[in-house]
């Protein structure tokens, strides 16, 4: 055993994995491999390469076509074995999560999926996720001689290029791939419509301190007066006065705004897993011993059908 | 047509407390996995179109989790059988024996053309199972499905993958896993609440299974499990409503998420 391979089928995460890979490599004593499976792969491999993976392990059967999960658990399988690797990371996009569980039973490793960090203590990979919901980090040790881990993606960043590795920095591989028994009949862009709170930049988040479903156009104006999405506790999409996609929280959107405004939200923690992540979180609240007040960079403790008005007469002289 | 629906219990997380970091969970009750009832809703489903079949709901019983009472719900929603397996080495397993006693629960109460799963479960979303159940068994799996049809013998599924949505089609059987959106789950009747405590329910051991707790003990070990630490600045503004709105907007100016 001594490598970490690194795959990901979207490029800038697997460029992620690769700096993340190289942080962590001294420490397990292992050296940076990385997997291309699909068309295409020569950018990508040249990519992967020139931020310090070698080898690059490179496979364009025709059975990778569609990315059916068993078709590419079966040829990482082959590449683990290649490479002598006993780190695998993978991208945890909605693929990747399904390609972990596959391969790391057929590589009778213990797996990690959703990963937030990435340490190594006492020699084991440890790696921390979102726990009950959202409301936890969980950290786990794997203890297996293999060990498989998705991370999230846009958790680490894509490092410096590293010196190039030069001699064989990209190895071609035939595994003889049995044919996708899932086939892709159809692909077609998504019809764009409903908002996407997770790439939102700024939220006005409101909750139960609205007393009645006309004062949701309090909310409206405030977004509007800071370019912000609006978002809701789950209580207010359960009255119908928003639609569930605008849920911030355990049954709806994990966030990471640059901003989030809470107005009217008392902080229990099915709200607030979704809105750790932002940058700067203000709140509006007329209960000083609320416990969003907690998570408050600033705050103002005051009666909401005050202070709203006067937030939106303020940010017209902006 | 036959089909196994996997379900698990979870803390029930809208009643759970966090206290000093530490997730309280004394006294929270446990129930059946939201997305387990979308999977057992869309196999009545299946089995209505088809005409005929049964449907076998598969746990495995983890301590105290109060899975008998799931079971007894979901043969009262409308599944046809229970299958639990039951052994103290499982209460501390992982994914990973989880998965093999389900594979192994399933061959035996099987064949099933379809084995249905919530893409994640309520408290941990690992969705490891899924895949490595798929896996044990040899079968094709599709991830994240939003509908589901079966014509003849092939399984027919729509998802949504990043910015696309894809239709995909594999031949039975095959696993699949599905997210909240494919259907909104009954409420079980009364009369077929009455009925469930007269359906069967099948209790193995890991001996039944042919496995020992070696085979189940976990691939992995949990360190910690606490809330994040937030730093937080914690600065409040007095004064008239006028007066906090100026200091607050002036403050999200200077930190550079407000301005022109």
């Amino acid at each position: 055993m001594t490598a970490i391979l690194v795959y990901s089928e979207q490029a800038d995460t697997a460029l992620e994995l690769v700096s993340a890979a190289r942080e962590l490599a001294p420490q397990l004593d292992l050296t940076v491999s990385a997997a291309v499976l699909g068309t295409d792969a020569a950018a990508a491999a040249a990519a992967l390469a020139a931020h310090g993976a070698a080898p690059v392990y490179v496979c364009n059967e025709p059975a990778l076509e569609g990315l059916d999960t068993a078709v590419v658990a079966q040829a990482l399988a082959y590449i683990v074995e290649q490479a002598g690797a006993s780190v695998v990371l993978l991208g945890s996009t909605r693929r990747g999560r399904e390609l972990g569980g596959r391969l790391a039973q057929r590589l009778a490793a213990g797996c990690v999926t959703d990963a937030v960090s990435l340490a190594v203590e006492d020699g084991l990979l440890v790696a921390g996720r979102y726990n009950l919901g959202g409301a936890t980090v969980q950290a786990e040790a794997i203890t297996t001689p293999v060990q498989v881990v998705a991370v999230m993606p846009k958790i680490f960043e894509v490092g410096e290029p590293a010196a190039a590795a030069g001699g064989d920095a990209v190895v071609a591989v035939s595994p003889g791939l049995a044919a996708p028994a899932v086939k892709v009949v159809d692909r077609r862009p998504k019809e764009g419509q409903a908002v996407d709170l997770a790439a939102a930049a700024r939220i006005v988040g409101v909750g139960r301190g609205l007393a009645k479903r006309d004062d949701l156009s309090l909310g409206e104006g405030l977004a509007a007066a800071l370019g912000a999405e609006l978002a809701c506790t789950k209580s207010l999409a359960d009255f119908g006065w928003m639609a569930d996609d605008r849920i911030v929280g355990l049954s709806g959107a994990k966030t990471a705004p640059e901003m989030y405004l809470a107005v009217g939200i008392s902080g229990q923690v099915q709200h607030t897993v979704g809105i750790a992540q932002a940058r700067i979180i203000a709140v509006v609240n007329q209960d000083k011993d609320a416990p969003i007040f907690a998570l408050a960079d600033y705050g103002v403790v005051g009666d909401l059908y005050q202070l709203v008005p006067a937030l939106v007469e303020r940010l017209k002289s902006l | 047509m036959d089909i196994a629906v996997c379900v698990k219990t979870n803390p029930d997380l809208q009643l759970m407390r966090i206290k000093d970091r530490v997730p309280v969970l004394e006294a929270v009750p446990f129930k059946m996995g939201d997305l387990e009832k979308n999977a057992l809703e869309a196999a009545l489903g299946l089995r209505d179109a088809a005409g005929q079949g049964r449907i076998v709901v598969v746990a495995v019983s983890q301590g105290d989790r109060k899975i008998r009472e799931t079971m007894k719900e979901a043969l009262a929603i409308g599944a046809d059988e229970a299958v639990l397996v039951g052994d103290p080495a499982l209460d501390d397993t992982d994914q990973a024996g989880v998965a093999l006693a389900l594979a192994r629960a399933l061959e035996k109460a099987g064949p099933f053309e379809l084995v249905l799963f919530g893409e994640g479960s309520t408290d941990g979303y690992s969705g490891q199972v899924p895949s490595r159940v798929a896996e044990l068994l040899g079968l094709p799996e599709i991830g994240y499905a939003r509908s589901l049809a079966v014509a003849g013998a092939v399984l027919r599924a729509e998802r949504s993958m990043g910015e696309n949505v894809e239709t995909l089609e594999t031949a039975l059987p095959a696993a699949a896993t599905l997210v909240s959106e494919i259907n909104e789950p009954r409420i079980p009747t009364l009369m077929n609440i009455m009925k469930a405590g007269k359906k069967p329910v099948v209790e193995l051991t890991l001996a039944d299974l042919a496995l020992d707790a070696a085979a189940v003990a976990p691939r992995r070990a949990v360190r910690s499990n606490l809330a994040e630490e937030q730093s937080r600045k914690h600065v409040l503004f007095d004064g008239d409503p006028a007066a906090q709105a100026d200091a607050l907007v002036n403050a999200l100016v200077a930190e550079g998420v407000l301005g022109r």
